[in-house]
């Protein structure tokens, strides 16, 4: 797992092309005032809270990381229509239950990337995660099989996101 | 503009604000603090993307461009989602909000509260 500490005049080139294209975007032009502007913003900013970031894994397979993104887009719109079912359904039918996620993914970001995407498709939330970052606990709307779903989870999405990180 | 793509913009009308009228019968609906979580917080991003594409596509008919605002709003949507989803169930789990009786393990709350691995002797396990 390759860390990434910020230094030099560009600690984070990453963030500050997200900064400058957002920048832009905000405005919806393409006037120079405004690429000045937004280039001088996207320069200072990393430049002034770089000290403050703690060193994070990065990313080492840039294309699994677009697949990743593609799959969890696609999932929330599918995972959506089964809530939807479930919702309007019986709710007396309704099994929720907590779960805990043994955790393979080491460090903060990949952790908050699989609890995010935990959280956003549909029908579990992610809800704490242990002191010594092993396991992720997560609330489900309806439960039948808890090793399926953590199977699941753990062949689905935090497979993708070690080998996005290389961890 | 054509009618073709007026009936286009209408069904993302209709699909996004289903999902967004979805969400928030969810919250009426489900039974305890927990299970309403899910609803409003997953359905109505996805409604809301709905209703943002087809905002995207009539004004790019209707020749003003590109607009691309729906995209950052889409983009700060799928961030804050599941941050603030995480947040209110983490709180929540910590006040000790009543949850639905027969919410599957249980004993887990516990150890999450304390942020510890999970008991050894489940009883679903």
């Amino acid at each position: 797992m390759k860390l990434s500490s910020p230094t030099g005049w560009l600690p984070m080139p990453a963030q500050s092309l997200i900064l400058f294209v957002v920048w832009l975007l905000l405005n919806n032009t393409l006037a120079p005032g405004h690429i000045l502007l937004g280039a001088v913003l996207a320069l200072t900013i990393p430049l002034l809270i770089a000290p403050t970031q703690a060193p994070q894994p990065r990313v080492v397979r840039h294309w699994a990381a677009v697949r990743y993104v593609g799959r969890v887009l696609w999932d929330i719109l599918v995972a959506n229509f089964e809530v939807a079912m479930r919702v309007l359904g019986p709710t007396r039918r309704l099994q929720p239950a907590f779960v805990a996620i043994p955790l393979d993914v080491e460090g903060a970001l990949p952790i908050t990337i699989l609890a995010s995407t935990i959280s956003l498709t549909p029908g579990t939330v992610s809800a704490e995660v242990s002191e010594d970052r092993k396991w992720l606990y997560i609330h489900a709307l309806h439960l039948e099989d808890e090793a399926a779903l953590i199977a699941q989870i753990k062949s689905r999405y935090e497979a993708p996101i070690k080998e996005i990180f290389g961890c | 503009m054509n009618p073709t793509v007026e009936i286009i913009i209408s069904c993302f009308l209709l699909f996004g604000g289903a999902f967004v009228l979805l969400g928030s019968f969810g919250l009426l609906r489900l039974p305890d603090f927990y299970t309403r979580l899910h609803a409003p917080t997953k359905a109505t991003t996805l409604g809301l993307a709905g209703l943002l594409i087809a905002s995207m596509i009539y004004f790019f008919v209707a020749g003003n461009g590109v607009i691309v605002h729906e995209l950052l709003i889409t983009l700060f949507l799928l961030i804050t989602a599941p941050v603030s989803a995480h947040m209110m169930a983490k709180t929540a789990l910590h006040h000790k909000v009543r949850m639905l009786k027969r919410t599957a393990g249980k004993p887990l709350t516990e150890a999450a509260r304390k942020r510890e691995a999970p008991p050894l002797n489940e009883d679903e396990r």
